[in-house]
């Protein structure tokens, strides 16, 4: 059959598009195993397990962004939006407020701040960047605000602490509950993301607007949708952030957005939309932590974890563009 | 320039191309789509370095290094797609990368001398040097475009599908520009689809296909269908095929339809198994109507009426769910998906019957895309491959085979062919009898008028956001459509 060859060819390319973040985390894993120090304790079971603690906060966000990012958007209010939905949790928490109903208000919280997003987005035809530009400072300043400029501390015992909480140091198992829940909700949206008509319509937003509407996609509504869901996502980090610390911080997670942006995007999507995918971005997530971690085990100080990271940054999305360039052709 | 080859991978993009131009000569370089034309004018352009053969200018062998050294060397190359920067004005567009400057202080009183001089040898002195060229039409944007290649005094002009977005009175001016720069003993290379277009203006012509140049000759000597027989390599006895279909009951009916600015007043019925076809310029508000009528665009006032019942107002995703498509008239902005899958593509629509409960399966969506891309013989490796990499012709296809899972009983087609090669416009009117045939209604908005002649059952002409009324297509000859499209209906009787 002559028309054999090509068509492998688009499988390897599919392939190829698949594994590639995977192949950056493998690598990044070999380059840390090569110093004799730091390979001993890289892949013990207690180093792994803080490796994916210090991934879910990221990665539960970048399931947000996926979606916002392949739908041709951005936000970048997902810093403050952590720093609120923390500060109002703990808040909460410090009422007396249960902790079931604690962890819906604070998820719901950051659907609402998704929900303005989108609304302003869609319903003023407004660039994704401006107005989640200004909702980072008007996000950050309300959540100074809630706290009075000071951490609020949970108090002591209660549940949601538990969420992102390292039992037996040493151990790969039991992984906390945070862990099992990003990865739990990483599944369902890459099913969403693959195989629903809501998670096409994302893509074929994303890929062309004007498409989209010409086939009947009401695409106004689903950026409103889009953003909305991502809230949750967001207000859901902010609830692990809130573990995490065990107190409501409204300086924490400055830049957050930006962390996971670059691993949304080391995951293989373009920010011109249409591209990506949640597995792509879950290992971004990875890759980031890893390179924190690994960093930290040599002894690096912080300017030098800065600066490799933004290198890991520039080169993964440069290598992407070979590939992508070479593909073309 | 003599055997020239160049290979892309295993497969050779050109195997032995050869041809000549004479100073001051206009040359017709023709072929279908994928016959090697780009290839070679980028080889000449020196975007391309040549695997084997040999290239003289002046009687001079010449190999161009890069584009800068070809445009030094005087060649200089029009685009299919304007390549203009769009924010810049007029002047600096003429003259961007040429500026004349002394020690990097820019000249403005010379160049603004330098651009109106390039726009009066085209004639075109009543282009404003200070607008922004997003502010002038697409046939002055592309007079800017050929303004900025004859800064380089150019020995050889090469001119790539240059009418393919003007309308006919625009091309009229495009060949007067071509007479001119020919009397300055400019040679020119003019590479278009369309044949009446070469014939009208080029003295000789070289037919490529696969890569290999199979025909030369005098233009003025050489038959149409001679020139055609060379380029699919057998004989198209009829390029405008007619399935033979009768018409039913009005589908479709607008009623003085008014857009915010275009259309001003358009009435038609469309009945079932018609293809009605829409004339007109650029800018006469033909695109408008459609958009108008699907809802993608606001409609003033009139009505719509969808099998006899009133629905003015409708968003594209009512109309679609009523059976409504609409082909657009710009694929690679609005029509596609470019980055994305052919079966992505061709099923956005709909996809109702390859999912469960909002869950696609992809299976079935491969399937039926591949059915698809049989029945309208698409040429692609597989449903997979992202539609940014198909020929233009393909492209088309994919758009309009969307239509055809999405399973639309009236059509609105806006500039079906606009950029295929004849292999495929073919194809496209077959498929259009066709539909028609199945008791498909199916509006056809076209510039080139013997397609319109061709396949059409009925006729209007648009001028100035208004419909003339619709006739059957026997009742039309090109001269009247000219006459009714600039405005001078009467003009027709003489």
């Amino acid at each position: 059959m002559s028309s054999n060859p090509p068509q492998n060819r688009v499988h390897l390319v599919a392939l190829l598009n698949a594994v590639g973040p995977f192949f950056g985390l493998l690598l990044v894993l070999g380059l840390f195993s090569l110093s004799s120090e730091v390979r001993p304790y890289l892949f013990t079971g207690g180093n792994l397990k803080i490796i994916l603690i210090q991934t879910v906060i990221v990665a539960i966000g970048a399931l947000g962004m996926t979606m916002i990012i392949v739908s041709g958007g951005i936000d970048l209010s997902v810093g403050s939006v952590v720093a609120l939905t923390s500060v109002l949790g703990a808040t909460l928490l410090v009422r007396g407020c249960s902790p079931a109903a604690t962890l819906m208000l604070t998820i719901l919280a950051g659907g609402v701040v998704g929900l303005v997003n989108g609304l302003v987005v869609a319903g003023f035809r407004m660039m994704p960047f401006i107005v989640t530009l200004g909702m980072m400072g008007v996000v950050r300043g309300t959540a100074k605000w809630l706290a009075g400029n000071q951490t609020v501390n949970n108090p002591p015992g209660t549940p949601i602490n538990d969420l992102m909480a390292r039992l037996q140091p040493t151990e790969l198992f039991p992984l906390p509950p945070g862990v099992w829940i990003a990865i739990g909700l990483a599944i369902i949206m890459s099913v969403v993301m693959r195989h629903t008509i809501f998670g096409r319509y994302i893509f074929a937003i994303g890929s062309n607007e004007a498409t989209a509407r010409l086939c009947g996609i009401r695409v106004q509504m689903h950026k409103v949708i889009i953003y909305t869901l991502a809230g949750l996502f967001f207000g859901l980090a902010g609830l692990m952030q809130l573990s995490r610390l065990t107190q409501g911080d409204p300086t924490v997670a400055v830049g957050l957005e930006l962390d996971i942006i670059a691993a949304v995007v080391i995951g293989g999507a373009s920010l011109n939309g249409g591209t990506g995918s949640i597995l792509g971005s879950m290992i971004g997530a990875l890759i980031m932590a890893v390179l924190r971690n690994g960093s930290n085990q040599m002894g690096w100080q912080n300017f030098t974890q800065e600066i490799i990271i933004g290198i890991v940054i520039i080169l993964a999305v440069g290598l992407d563009k070979l590939r992508q360039s070479r593909t073309a052709r | 320039m003599s055997h020239v080859r160049k290979s892309f991978g295993p497969t050779p993009a050109l195997k032995n191309v050869s041809f000549e131009v004479a100073p001051g000569e206009v040359h017709a370089l023709i072929g279908e789509n994928g016959a090697g034309k780009s290839t070679l004018m980028k080889i000449l352009s020196g975007a391309y370095r040549p695997e084997a053969g040999q290239i003289e200018l002046d009687g001079q062998p010449f190999v161009p290094a890069n584009p800068l050294h070809a445009r030094h060397s005087g060649i200089a190359m029009i685009y299919q797609e304007l390549t203009l920067a769009p924010h810049l004005s007029v002047e600096e567009n003429i003259l961007l990368g040429e500026e004349p400057a002394t020690l990097g202080w820019l000249n403005r009183p010379r160049r603004r001398k330098l651009a109106r001089a390039a726009l009066a040898e085209l004639h075109h002195e009543n282009i404003p040097l200070n607008a922004p060229v997003n502010s002038r039409t697409i046939a002055e944007q592309q007079v800017v475009e050929i303004a900025r290649a004859l800064i380089g005094e150019p020995k050889l002009l090469i001119m790539d599908e240059p009418t393919s977005s003007l309308t006919q009175v625009d091309t009229e001016n495009l060949f007067g520009v071509v007479d001119r720069l020919r009397q300055r003993g400019v040679s020119v290379v003019y590479i278009s689809h369309f044949l009446e277009e070469c014939k009208r203006v080029c003295h000789r012509y070289t037919v490529l296909r696969d890569g290999e140049s199979v025909g030369t000759g005098e233009m003025g000597t050489a038959g149409l269908n001679h020139i055609i027989r060379l380029m699919v390599g057998r004989d198209i006895n009829d390029i405008y095929p007619r399935t033979p279909h009768s018409l039913g009951q009005p589908v479709l009916e607008f009623r003085a339809l008014a857009g915010q600015i275009k259309p001003c007043s358009v009435s038609l019925t469309l009945r079932a198994g018609e293809i009605l076809g829409i004339a007109g310029l650029v800018g006469a508000g033909r695109t408008e109507t459609v958009r108008a009528c699907f809802g993608l665009d606001r409609v003033k006032s009139g009505t719509v009426l969808v099998q006899s019942k009133e629905q003015t107002h409708r968003t594209p995703a009512q109309r679609l769910a009523n059976g409504m498509g609409l082909l657009s008239e710009n694929r690679k902005e609005e029509g596609l998906m470019l980055n994305r899958s052919l079966a992505d593509n061709l099923t956005l629509t709909r996809y109702q019957p390859l999912s469960h409960m909002g869950f696609i399966n992809r299976r079935s969506q491969r399937k039926a895309a591949g059915e698809w891309m049989q029945r309208l013989d698409v040429r692609a490796q597989s449903p997979a491959q992202t539609v940014g990499e198909l020929s233009g012709g393909n492209q088309q296809k994919i758009a309009i085979g969307r239509l055809l899972h999405h399973d639309a009983k009236i059509l609105l087609l806006d500039e079906p062919t606009r950029g295929i090669d004849v292999g495929s416009k073919a194809q496209v009117y077959k498929l259009m009898g066709a539909l028609a045939a199945q008791g498909k209604a199916i509006i056809f908005v076209s510039s080139y008028l013997p397609e319109l002649l061709g396949i059409c059952d009925t006729l209007g002409v648009m001028c100035r956001g208004r419909l003339s009324a619709i006739r059957p297509v026997g009742e039309w000859t090109e001269h009247g459509i000219i006459a009714a499209a600039i405005g001078q209906p009467e003009a027709a009787d003489k």
